[in-house]
């Protein structure tokens, strides 16, 4: 029985050697044709072998930011809400409520984008972005499709939402009630308690489930490729089509022209691959050094 | 101190019976924390609406599609009318292989994390680790690795998908598996040791059974999490034809993969189609997730933690 388990155990780790070992040696090629001038290389032309990752690399750091400017507010107010304002009834209906949010597949939530949401944003919020804050290069002028990073980083807000809000609840509910209490009769308003104990005993808590959530909102392919817009370029403006590293896998990968091609999605898996173990590595010593294991 | 002396000092006239009411930078700091408080409740309604209305316009878009021949026809994929029979053959084959293979390995490593592993350990720490990392994969890498190990050579096939999934699924189950192992009293398995009876037989009669309900609910989330998985399956089962089989040695059709194409049709009839599949499949996991978590409040409430 010992053996048993520790044999599946041990099969778990080698499995994930095995990806990383089959991930490099499909990669090898293109690391060999091009080596690291790949990540700042801006051409992607699988008909004249050229390949470069720069593109991609600043679709993602594009989206992906969107979205965890858009989820740490929302994700942390929610938290604040179910933890510590909402009674226990509106607490056992909202909390699961949020965390089905995590449970639609990528595909559906990628479906409603391109047929709902891209026209809504295109004729509603990017005319009035513009408008307001259009001194700001990203927000450039509107355009007809709404196919674009902005999108992406918008229906990956919904996607990472539920893992900052319920992660962080879950640590707000462990601060103790005497130094909630205590700060209250000290004369603390709600807002001065959250402020002054609550967050700063939970701070490296909810960084690390940011960090995790970064690390989920890098690696999505599917809704994102659905609404990135599939772009060659890099733009100012995030209304403009763009493409991400997942999503580039995941268009490129039913036509690829030659090994070269293969390779080079190959090695875009490889950047991704090391995108998710740091941020997962990160995450837990973040969450470690803080003395409790946060996963997502 | 004379009565003079009192009465040129600056004061508010106090009227014991007037309702207490917060001035100045009081009133300030009440403010701020009522805005606070507004934000906070003002997000979970932005959350909660986000799924009303993703959930709402699945079900009003896709009920029109939805007829007794969308379930018992084929064709959906020509964009020409028909059904997702064979889509739906093909998730439900794909994702019961993904388990067979998923839950065995990830229960046996949850019980060497929980029975076996002495707390601290160097294999535990690597276990714990890799199940984290794991778990942390993004999916297309996942489909990329199933591409390279098997697609490359042999081409796409169902068995390809179902690998690809149970590597997702592999921690998601080990994880539940671990925590409802360590829910388990102690005092089960020291009785079990007081009686001489032999660790492995304890863990299968005695500890196994009491965690039983929750390691279901991990493994029925984990399934309603594969079924919607598309991008391995981008990778190691997309180019299928348009029958039903259950042959997993060749690409077979499935539910994900069906929507990502008809979503991106220019033809209408075909983003209905698309609709339609979303409400099958969107369908299916909510109701697997409600049941899940009915059945962990019901073991919970059984094992009394």
């Amino acid at each position: 029985m010992l053996v048993l388990c520790a044999g599946a155990g041990v099969l778990c780790a080698i499995v994930l050697i095995d990806v990383v070992q089959q991930v490099i040696s499909g990669a090898s090629l293109s690391i060999n044709t091009f080596g690291l001038g790949f990540l700042t290389n801006q051409n992607w032309a699988p008909n004249l072998n050229k390949f470069g990752a720069a593109t991609v690399l600043y679709g993602t750091a594009v989206s992906s930011l969107i979205a965890l400017v858009l989820a740490i507010p929302l994700g942390i107010g929610i938290a604040i809400y179910l933890a510590l304002l909402a009674g226990p009834r509106v607490r056992a209906v909202v909390g699961p409520l949020v965390e089905m949010l995590a449970a639609i597949p990528s595909v559906i939530l990628g479906l409603w984008g391109i047929i709902i949401l891209a026209p809504f944003i295109a004729q509603h919020v990017e005319p009035f972005l513009h408008r307001v804050l259009g001194f700001i290069p990203i927000f450039g002028p509107a355009q007809t499709t709404g196919l674009s990073p902005f999108t992406a980083g918008v229906v990956l807000a919904i996607m990472i939402l539920p893992i900052i809000a319920s992660l962080s609840r879950d640590l707000f509910l462990t601060v103790p009630s005497e130094l909630q209490d205590g700060a209250a009769a000290l004369g603390a308003t709600r807002w001065e308690v959250i402020r002054g104990v609550v967050i700063p005993t939970t701070f490296s808590g909810v960084a690390a489930s940011i960090v995790l959530a970064l690390g989920r909102a890098l690696g999505e392919a599917i809704a994102v490729t659905q609404v990135i817009g599939d772009g060659a370029l890099i733009h100012a403006s995030t209304f403009l089509p763009g493409q991400s590293l997942a999503s580039r896998i995941a268009t490129d990968f039913a036509n690829i022209v030659s090994p070269l091609h293969q390779s080079s999605l190959f090695y875009l898996a490889l950047i991704l691959l090391v995108f998710a173990v740091v941020t997962n590595l990160l995450a837990a010593y973040i969450s470690q050094r803080f003395g409790r294991a946060i996963t997502a | 101190m004379s009565t003079t002396a009192f009465d040129t000092e600056p004061h508010r006239d106090y009227d014991p019976t007037a309702p207490l009411v917060a001035t100045g930078n009081l009133r300030r700091r009440q403010r701020v924390s009522s805005v606070v408080d507004t934000l906070a409740r003002l997000s979970s309604l932005i959350a909660v609406a986000a799924l009303v209305v993703v959930v709402y316009v699945v079900i009003d878009r896709g009920a029109g599609a939805i007829s007794w021949s969308f379930f018992t026809t084929n064709g959906a994929t020509t964009g020409l009318g028909g059904g997702i029979e064979a889509a739906i053959v093909g998730t439900i084959a794909i994702v019961v292989i993904a388990t067979v293979i998923a839950t065995p390995i990830a229960v046996l490593t949850a019980i060497y994390l929980t029975e076996f592993a002495a707390p601290g350990s160097r294999l535990g720490r690597i276990l714990t680790l890799a199940l984290n990392l794991m778990q942390g994969l993004p999916t297309i890498v996942v489909g990329i690795f199933v591409f390279g190990l098997v697609v490359n050579g042999s081409g796409n096939s169902g068995l390809a998908g179902s690998l690809a999934l149970a590597i997702v699924m592999l921690p998601l189950i080990a994880r539940t598996s671990q925590e409802v192992l360590l829910r388990v009293p102690g005092a089960l398995r020291e009785a079990g040791d007081a009686l001489g009876v032999e660790r492995w037989r304890t863990i299968m009669t005695v500890v196994l059974p009491t965690a039983l309900g929750g390691i279901v609910t991990g493994t029925i989330l984990a399934v309603a999490r594969a079924a919607g998985e598309t991008a391995p399956l981008l990778l190691c089962d997309s180019l299928f034809g348009n029958a039903t089989s259950l042959n997993v040695g060749h690409a077979i059709p499935n539910i994900p993969i069906t929507i990502f194409e008809l979503a991106s049709s220019p033809n209408p009839s075909a983003v209905t189609q698309a609709w339609g599949a979303a409400l099958v499949l969107l369908g299916g996991i909510l109701i697997a997730n409600v049941a899940a978590r009915v059945l962990l409040a019901r073991s919970r409430r059984r094992t009394g933690a």
